[in-house]
């Protein structure tokens, strides 16, 4: 059975009636189908069109949870969000970044999400919307480990919510891999740093990802620092016990050894270039 | 039982969309991938997959004229949407036609898989943006994964895309070699016509698929199949070991075959066949292999050479000692002594992986019986050993079975070993119909050969005057479960560890050893390119402790034409390899002050270094005949015909045997018609392998040309000089120095067996002779040579190593076709980065293309080719081979760089940015480390 509703009802209802994959973008659908057929029943929910698109209010921007990364790369957004982009553009290829979504990469919550660090950064919330209503939660807690999410039976991610920040606060993304495109990370890091009048740090959020199970902030280094002077240098603040709470594990890409001294790296860079404007990365 | 029954598939209305300008409207599951809608149901085999997992871009078309992976789209998303394929580029504004045409103008497809992908890419890209900039080049075609080209003449053609491209003009007669022609299937490769091995079905085709071994090793018994059989009334049979009419054998070294079609009790590697299932192609996609009835009792298995060798070990294959499949020898001088008298030796271990051939196009083909013949049609790079193999299997004679190899999507040395003709003939063969076999990504990273694991023990010694005076080589191969390549790498790899240098004691043993492991096999350069990577990094070592210059030193002990090499053969005129390196001086030095003054400067962590390394290979089978026999003749119409038999899986043999053979007749080369490879038409021009195809088919054409030549003035009862014009049926041969003409009227004269009124057919066998119990012999007629300079920056901090630029000079004799040649370069070079920088395969692990990884668009730098042509008396107009030549420098050049940048040595390799990065940390603790 194959359902391609135009409405979220339409969508809701079969969600509820049927035992059913969701399928958006396909691209990470079709592979871990491998040379098999399909034999579930799929609900294709890339027909929402009311799910697609960034909208800027009051409090909040929202991302439709059918957006895709080439929509992100394309709209005018702060530039907290330049994390955001610049991890779209790592997303696989342009291939890739034209039919994956950005609620799809959030819902197959891979260790290795691209967007997850970025938004993590960014305090994003996420909206689950099923029959019985919606909810929404921080994206922290939707991810619950290695391709687990909050997501219950009948439920659509359906925004994606992002909290206005202080409009001169700067994001960096950097992305560590063995090639330069269609990589899956080895760790990536996502900053966002926002400054006061007197050019002291006044908000700073600091993601991992490819590091646990689920990427993560770093809450420490974040305390640490706020206050401090927004100027070069302030990547030294990060030391290794930041990043004690990581569990980095051995895999084809890297040892876990690497990830977590490679990491500090990262996060240092990145934090450095949120307040210099520019990467070694 | 377990669940087998597949679910009906559901064919819901059908879904309306347009495909190059056209409406279709297509009934079928609405999940079925895009890709697979336009190639069965659509016919349009231009789009092709390579992975259908969106990891190597290979089906990417456009969805409204955005660049996708068709592989990744449902059919029911593509309602009232507009697609393009490769097929529908030409007319489609602004873009037309013209990057087409300048990726034949640069030589930008190779063996023509990835170019479908590359060009459709590259349009959206132009279609945007009429002049883009490289970074914008590179991200549009970063999706697309190209094994052949190393990327560079694809970047400059999507660069250098130019309305009304004037066509190329044809080089007078006679005038053809040393052109940068075109290639000859280069038009079918751009239009997405050419016919590759998953790209033909005849009707009433059924599929077949193997049950394999999920286990390193494993017993089996396999449970009642006619029960089977009777509940699964879509399976239309179950093919075992039982049912081998021939032998249940073979290998590509006759005396050393031992690999089984089907396994019988006992696996010897994941992804073993142990039987195979055939029924309508819907049916067998649809089968749940779990449903297959066999119980599998999991044996330990041994996984690596350290485990092969125990004393305990069990035996992989009983009549096989210690797990050895075969050593080799090569022996000269007294290395003991030579080591004892150098004033300076040096003395390391060194590691290389596993590496996967990744060519874009897995293994594919079809076999259909046409009477008591069998004829597979099925991707190969040595159509007649398959036919040898075949006619073993199937207990019938090998002109029985025909061969008709199709375009190859890259082979690198893989495609020389069956991979799906077993399967698809046995089918065929009892069931009467076609049966077609397509490799799944997974299916072919699991079974197919990959290049051997290694580990390589050497001690070399110099003299304080900066001489090599003695190396001591000891190099263990994984060679897996079957012997497939091992005993040639084995064979190549003591012939081959000194490098293009003069050692006068040498010492190199050599051992293929048996493991539970997917077969190890041929990959360009058959143990060479691990052996460089050995002798390079310690001559730098050398070098080092010498206080001499690294190129220098090299120079210093470069082979010239009247030093014996290890072997004892003197290789007379052609030795250019001091030429390759004194080619490289102005590079390297300029190079190294560049590196040294980035970093006197540098506060970051960014380091750069320069690393050179030489390479010389044997062209040619090592010691064994090899003969290729080229048959050309003059059709009654006027045109020549070329049966052409060596397979051109991308390197351009087509074009440049054509280029040779018409030289040799002195025709126009748009006067020659190709008759293709088939094994029931065309003789056997050999393997696609060892750099031969230039040399050995290279120099067969140019004698089957000029005896075509010959044969035609004979119908003209003329003699040289002459001149020979071909028209509309008939020849007017000129005489000038006696004033005499004549026209021979064609139409009128008899056809001998081939259809032609005069035919030139030749043999080549390059000379070798044996090697004795040390070694000592000529292996190889003539060798290439080529030195490779490589410089790099490295994250210090991070472990990351960005190749910034590659200068490659190589000795080919005569560039028969220079853009051919640089393509072999820059491809060569390329995969030799990878193998660098992070190729590593893990059975069991990372059977795909995003777990494995080769380098992408945005990882090579540019490739600077210089030729060098110091012609070898043997080969054609002086030509060597360049296909391996090419790859076996790099990989050295970058360690060597890495260590030039960071006083550090990666002793295994791929030095991904882990095992950079703590070798950088472990020398900052003993305070070694640079920077």
């Amino acid at each position: 059975m194959y359902f391609r509703p135009a409405t979220l009802n339409e969508a809701l209802q079969t969600l509820s009636d049927h035992s059913v994959q969701i399928l958006s973008g396909g691209t990470d659908f079709y592979p871990s189908l491998g040379d098999r057929p399909v034999t579930n029943p799929v609900l294709d929910i890339s027909a929402l069109r009311e799910l697609r698109g960034i909208h800027h209010d009051a409090d909040f921007i929202r991302i439709g949870g059918l957006t895709t990364w080439t929509d992100v790369i394309a709209a005018p957004l702060p530039p907290c969000f330049d994390a955001l982009k610049a991890a779209a553009r790592e997303v696989g290829s342009i291939q890739i970044q034209n039919r994956g979504t950005v609620a799809g990469n959030l819902c197959n919550a891979s260790p290795a999400a691209d967007g997850v660090p970025p938004l993590l950064a960014l305090d994003a919330e996420v909206e689950l919307v099923s029959r019985e209503g919606k909810r929404r939660m921080p994206l922290s807690e939707f991810l619950v480990g290695n391709r687990k999410t909050e997501r219950r039976h009948g439920e659509i991610l359906t925004n994606i919510y992002v909290p206005r920040m202080a409009s001169n606060a700067t994001s960096v993304f950097l992305k560590l891999g063995a090639r330069r495109y269609l990589v899956i990370s080895i760790s990536m890091v996502a900053a966002v740093i926002a400054t006061d009048p007197q050019g002291r740090v006044s908000d700073a959020r600091i993601a991992i990802g490819s590091c646990s199970a689920t990427a993560r902030r770093l809450p420490e280094m974040e305390r640490a620092l706020i206050g401090a002077d927004a100027r070069a240098g302030l990547g030294e603040i990060a030391n290794a016990s930041d990043l004690a709470a990581l569990s980095p594990i051995d895999d084809i890409r890297a040892t876990g050894a690497y990830r977590r001294d490679a990491s500090l790296t990262l996060v240092r860079r990145a934090v450095e270039a949120c307040v210099q404007g520019s990467t070694h990365g | 039982m377990a669940e087998t029954q597949a679910p009906p598939l559901v064919i819901q209305n059908a879904i309306a969309f347009s495909v190059n300008g056209a409406p279709v409207s297509v009934s079928a599951p609405l999940w079925l991938r895009l890709s697979r809608v336009l190639r069965d149901n659509l016919g349009l085999t231009g789009t092709k997959v390579g992975c259908d997992a969106g990891d190597c871009g290979a089906c990417t078309v456009l969805l409204d004229g955005e660049s996708v992976c068709s592989c990744l789209v449902p059919l029911a998303q593509v309602e009232n949407c507009e697609i393009t394929t490769v097929e529908g580029l030409s007319s489609r504004p602004p873009v037309f036609d013209n990057l087409q045409k300048s990726f034949l103008a640069h030589g930008a497809a190779q063996c023509g898989i990835c170019t479908p992908g590359m060009l459709v890419a590259g349009t959206a890209l132009l279609e945007r943006c009429a002049n883009p900039t490289e970074a914008q080049v590179l991200d549009a075609l970063g999706g697309v994964l190209c094994r052949c080209t190393g990327y560079r003449k694809i970047i400059d053609a999507v660069l250098d895309v130019q309305p009304g491209r004037a066509e190329q003009a044809s080089p007078a007669a006679g005038h053809a070699v040393g052109q940068r022609l075109i290639r000859l299937d280069g038009q079918q490769r751009v239009s997405g016509t050419e016919i590759f091995g998953a790209d033909e079905t005849p009707a009433g085709t059924l599929a077949i698929r193997a049950i394999r071994s999920t286990h390193h090793r494993a017993r089996f018994t396999i449970g009642d199949l006619d029960a089977f059989l009777a509940v699964h009334r879509e399976i239309v049979a179950v093919f075992t070991a039982a049912d081998i009419p021939g032998r249940n054998c073979y290998g590509v070294i006759p005396p050393f075959a031992d690999q089984p079609v089907f396994a019988e009790n006992e696996t010897r590697f994941r992804g073993e066949a142990v039987a195979a299932i055939v029924g309508e192609p819907e049916a067998i996609e649809a089968f749940e292999v779990s449903g297959f009835p066999i119980h599998w009792e999991e044996l330990p298995p041994i996984l690596d050479i350290d485990a092969a060798l125990q004393e305990t070990a069990n035996r992989i294959h009983a009549h096989r000692e210690g797990n050895i499949l075969v050593r080799g020898r090569v022996v000269r001088g007294d290395v003991e002594t030579g080591l004892a008298e150098s004033d300076i030796v040096v003395e390391e271990t060194y590691e290389t992986g596993f590496v996967e051939h990744a060519y874009i196009e897995p293994e594919a083909g079809f076999a259909r019986r046409v009477g008591d013949q069998i004829e597979i049609q099925a991707c190969t790079q040595s159509p007649y050993m398959d036919r040898a193999d075949m006619a073993q299997i199937l207990g019938i004679a090998p002109e029985n079975v025909r061969i008709i190899p199709p375009a190859v999507g890259g082979g690198f040395g893989s495609k020389l070993d069956l991979s799906v003709q077993p399967f698809v003939a046995l089918a065929a063969w009892h069931l009467r119909r076609p049966v077609r076999m397509v490799y799944s990504r997974r299916e072919s990273v699991m079974t197919t050969t990959k290049r051997h694991p290694s580990r390589i023990h050497a001690r070399v010694g110099a003299m304080r005057d900066g001489k090599l005076h003695a190396l001591d080589f000891a190099a263990d191969f994984n060679t897996g479960a079957y012997s497939s390549w091992g005993p040639t790498v084995a064979a190549r790899v003591p012939v081959h560890a000194s490098g293009p240098y003069v050692v006068p004691h040498y010492r190199a043993l050599t051992r293929a050893i048996h493991t539970n492991i997917v077969p190890a096999g041929a990959f360009r350069g058959f143990g060479v390119p691990q052996t460089s990577i050995a002798q390079e990094q310690l001559y730098d070592e050398l070098a080092d402790k010498l206080k001499m210059d690294r190129l220098e030193f090299r120079i210093l002990n470069a082979l010239d034409d009247t030093t014996p090499t290890v072997t004892g053969q003197i290789l007379g005129p052609g030795t250019g390899i001091r030429a390759c390196f004194e080619a490289l001086r102005p590079k390297w030095n300029a190079a190294r002050s560049s590196a040294q003054e980035f970093n006197s400067r540098a506060t970051g962590p960014l380091r750069r270094g320069v690393g050179v390394a030489g390479m010389w290979y044997g062209c040619g089978n090592t010691s064994l005949s090899n003969p290729s026999t080229i048959r050309v003749g003059l059709k009654p119409n006027g045109r020549i015909g070329l049966h052409q038999g060596a397979v051109d899986i991308g390197q351009g043999s087509t074009t440049v045997v054509t280029q040779i053979c018409a030289d040799a007749i002195r025709t126009p080369i748009d006067n020659i018609d190709l008759i293709s490879a088939d094994t029931s038409t065309t003789p056997d021009a050999g393997k696609t392998s060892a750099s031969r195809q230039t040399f050995v088919s290279g120099k067969a054409a140019s004698l089957a040309g000029a005896k075509l030549r010959a044969e035609i003035l004979k119908l003209g009862h003329a003699a040289e000089p002459a001149e020979i014009t071909f028209g509309e049926n008939c020849v007017r041969i000129d005489q000038p120095s006696i004033g005499k003409q004549r026209a021979v009227n064609l139409a009128d004269l008899p056809l001998d067996a081939h259809g032609f009124v005069a035919t030139g057919e030749a043999k080549f066998d390059p000379p070798t002779t044996p090697l004795d119990a040390n070694g000592q012999g000529s292996p190889y007629a003539v060798y290439g040579f080529g030195a490779h300079l490589v410089e790099i920056e490295v994250d210090v901090e991070l472990g990351t190593v960005r190749v910034l630029k590659i200068v490659a000079a190589h000795d080919v004799g005569c560039a028969i076709n220079p853009t051919l040649v640089e393509g072999q370069i820059e491809g060569g070079a390329a995969q030799g980065l990878g193998m660098a920088l992070m190729e590593e395969f893990f059975p069991a692990k990372g059977e795909n293309l995003h777990d494995y990884l080769i380098p992408t668009i945005g990882d090579m730098p540019p490739v600077e080719s210089i030729l060098i042509e110091d012609a070898s008396p043997i080969g054609p107009h002086g030509a060597k081979g360049i296909g391996e030549q090419s790859v076996i420098p790099t990989a050295p050049a970058i360690l060597n760089a890495i260590h030039d940048a960071t006083g550090v040595r990666i002793l295994k390799i791929p030095a991904t940015p882990d095992r950079v990065r703590a070798a950088i940390l472990a020398a900052q603790k003993s305070g070694a480390a640079r920077g």
